[in-house]
């Protein structure tokens, strides 16, 4: 039942809500100028202001009720849960990576908007629908009713937990940087701040506190992410909706690069590129001798410097980031290597898709994967249980995706306008550079250097952050800071929001489908709860902690989850749901073969540098997954069927009321 | 209580549509991917029609094919009797 009144007063809240934020960046823009507010202190009112609303819905939504504390009461309604879904699954890399990438990979970085899109048509149409109208709270309970027994539940947890934790970490880490950079403090601090901020929207009250935490952040986010670009559109062209105005931009683009092609000095400032790459080569070569005479190199330039040389600090400073040992060296000089053979290469078109084969097949590969992957996360389909009915559950997806897109559709707009900006940056005298580029060199996310001193910024020799992209948009359309800092609480809000949706999946597949369902049924429904509450707060000090070491690890391990989630879970659920015949034999076969494919691939072509059919580890899944289905059907078939009373669970989720007797709503 | 009859024609339109729908998903992604650079020849507005397909094309597609599929769906449930109130 969908309840009107509730959605009326939801409506009233939001917007109320949403006029105050707007009232707030008026107040805050009106100090800045009459009052020459620092941008530290704007930093700490957006951080504080806006982690405080999170913990205020936090505390008012607190329960102690389990369909309230697991799926917020399955009261969500469509639209509401849309915007949830939305904020749970955009984080900090959709919000400040991604325009960055696509604005760096052209054409290639298209992969991550479509894939990343693409998927909610699979939920929608493949699996949401159905796993409502089972009425559970968990994937694992899902593969527990459908195949039956323990074996297909601890699966589902295993897999659960692997593939959020890791993009648990992420978010953890994406806080920590957000929070130290706006308010310039340490990364540790800015860690532990940011916590303290996720745990008091998921804490008191579970999924419900995360649903309307999450409706409040995903309001945050989307504004922050509009109102610079809108801004920067109307600066360009007079039109201020980006999404259809940067056209211009593409052409731009496309013109300058044919010009760069084949200019002299950008030759010249390519060979120097070349050059380096081929000195780090043969450092490589020479391992590990060549690691310690780098290092020896060091210590007795050091020694060799009187003590009150002020040059002392810069070897120091080089010496403690010299690699720790010859597999580290190997590690950063093979970086640097391809970093260099990449500048190296002439500029390709930034609209051309890839011109061989082995590119496009990783291409549509990763876009695949990344569909199928997002179908398979465990926090984006925790999210459609809480929806009021089935049909609503279909709604949502709608809703999700449309709210998604504000937000996907900007960021090629993003992505054009950064990249057109850099490119009106060559030509130029290092004396006239605009100021934004040396505030943004400080912190490394920029770096142009002469490197064949000619005073004059070549193309090659600019080097930029992906996220630079976003965070610098709000300079380059010469707004007030209060939006650059509006920028960073939307980033925060985008990592906090989805950090809280991983942090209550991963503590419930602990506390329920693991505690619960396996070890302890007997427990009273208020124990659960406290039990849920208390992981949740482990899980997340763990998170924490694992963040706080920042592993370069991490990023990769987060675009990975999508082939494994894509390899393991995806096929499970919706040969469940759509292949009557599968049973529990087939399933539990096709994840262990699809998982374990996906992770020896994984592990050759990352760290043995196999290849096969120019398939990246980002894109592993894509031999595991079809093998995940193949198997599964063949051995289906030459086992008995699943009993009669699967059958009926099958059933019964496939029609939306009546037909078959109802599952196990609690 | 509906037929078994029923049952299965039901599902069967369910599953024809969902075919429909994937069809549509596969064309507008993976399909004018493949032929993207061919569609890049045609600029509209400034914009390399190959690109901005991925770009922009193919997401409100996927949109509208959820809004259509949702649609659709609720008209089967009405016709078969197995809407929710």
């Amino acid at each position: 039942m969908v309840d009107k009144g509730f959605v009326e007063r939801l409506r009233k809240v939001y917007a109320i809500y949403t006029g105050g934020l707007i009232l707030l960046l008026i107040l805050l823009y009106i100090g800045e100028k009459l009052f020459n507010l620092s941008p530290v202190f704007i930093g700490y009112v957006f951080l504080f202001g806006t982690i405080a609303v999170y913990a205020t819905i936090g505390i008012i939504s607190r329960t102690g009720k389990v369909a309230e504390y697991y799926v917020a009461g399955r009261r969500v309604p469509a639209i509401f849960n849309g915007m949830a879904t939305a904020a749970d699954w955009m984080s900090a890399a959709s919000f400040i990576g991604m325009a960055g990438a696509l604005a760096l990979q052209g054409y290639n970085g298209l992969a991550f908007i479509m894939g990343w899109t693409g998927g909610y048509v699979l939920l929608g149409v493949l699996i949401a629908p159905y796993l409502r109208k089972f009425g559970a709270y968990t994937i694992p309970d899902f593969l527990d009713a459908r195949y039956g027994g323990k074996i297909p539940r601890l699966v589902g947890i295993v897999a659960t937990i692997i593939v959020s934790f890791t993009y648990l970490t992420a978010q953890i880490t994406g806080v920590g940087i957000i929070v130290s950079r706006l308010l310039g403090l340490p990364f540790e601090v800015g860690v532990f701040l940011g916590l303290a901020g996720i745990l008091v929207c998921s804490f008191l009250g579970g999924m419900k506190a995360v649903t309307w935490t999450q409706v409040a952040q995903y309001i945050v986010l989307i504004l922050a992410y509009l109102i610079p670009v809108t801004a920067l559109s109307f600066k360009y062209t007079g039109n201020p909706i980006s999404q259809i105005s940067y056209g211009f931009a593409l052409q731009g683009i496309e013109q300058k690069f044919a010009q760069l092609k084949d200019d002299p000095k950008e030759i010249e400032v390519r060979e120097i590129h070349k050059k380096k790459a081929e000195e780090l080569k043969a450092k490589i070569e020479a391992l590990p001798a060549s690691w310690e005479q780098g290092k020896k190199a060091l210590e007795e330039k050091l020694k060799a410097m009187p003590a009150e040389d002020p040059k002392r600090a810069e070897i120091e400073k080089q010496l403690k980031e010299y690699p720790k040992s010859p597999q580290e060296a190997k590690e950063k000089w093979t970086e640097a290597m391809k970093k260099e053979q990449e500048a190296s290469k002439p500029p390709k078109s930034y609209v051309a898709p890839p011109s061989d084969a082995k590119g496009m097949a990783n291409f549509l590969a990763l876009t695949l994967m990344l569909m199928l992957g997002t179908a398979g996360l465990p926090h984006v389909i925790m999210r459609f249980y809480t929806t009021p009915t089935v049909r609503e559950a279909r709604t949502s997806a709608g809703w999700a995706l449309f709210f998604i897109l504000l937000l996907y559709i900007t960021a090629p707009a993003y992505a054009a306008f950064g990249r057109y900006e850099m490119l009106n940056l060559v030509g130029k005298a290092f004396s006239e550079l605009p100021d934004w580029v040396q505030k943004w060199a400080k912190v490394n996310l920029i770096s142009i250097k002469d490197l064949n001193g000619d005073g004059i910024v070549q193309f090659a020799e600019i080097s930029i952050h992906p996220d630079m992209i976003v965070l610098a948009t709000p300079e380059i359309a010469g707004l007030p800071y209060v939006i650059a800092g509006f920028v960073a609480a939307g980033g925060l809000a985008a990592a906090l929001s989805t950090a809280d949706g991983l942090l209550i999946t991963i503590s419930n597949a602990i506390s329920h489908d693991l505690y619960y369902k396996i070890i302890n049924p007997n427990l009273s429904p208020s124990t659960r709860v406290k039990i849920g509450k208390a992981l949740l707060l482990v899980v997340a000090l763990i998170g924490a902690y694992v963040a706080s070491f920042r592993l370069a690890i991490i990023v990769e391990l987060v675009a990975w989850a999508f082939s494994l989630a894509g390899a393991s879970l995806f096929p499970a659920l919706v040969l469940g749901i759509w292949d009557k015949r599968m049973n529990k034999q087939g399933a539990v076969a096709g994840i262990i073969v699809g998982l374990g494919v996906t992770m020896i691939y994984l592990y050759l072509s990352r760290f043995q540098g196999v290849e096969l059919f120019g398939i990246k580890p980002i894109a592993a899944g894509i031999f595991g997954m079809p093998l995940n289905f193949i198997v599964a059907l063949i051995v289906s078939r030459l086992t008995p069927p699943p009993p009669q009373q699967v059958q009926e669970f099958v059933d019964h989720i496939r029609y939306p009321k009546g037909a078959v007797k109802a599952g196990e709503e609690e | 209580m509906l037929t078994k009859e029923q049952l299965e024609s039901y599902w069967r339109e369910n599953r024809n549509l969902m075919l429909l729908v994937l069809f549509i998903w596969a064309i507008v992604s993976y399909g004018a991917a493949l032929i993207s650079g061919l569609l890049n020849k045609i600029v509209i507005f400034g914009f390399p029609l190959g690109y901005y397909m991925g770009a922009q094309g193919s997401l409100i597609v996927f949109l509208l094919l959820i809004i259509f599929y949702a649609k659709s769906m609720d008209n089967i449930d009405k016709k078969y009797g197995v809407e929710e109130e």
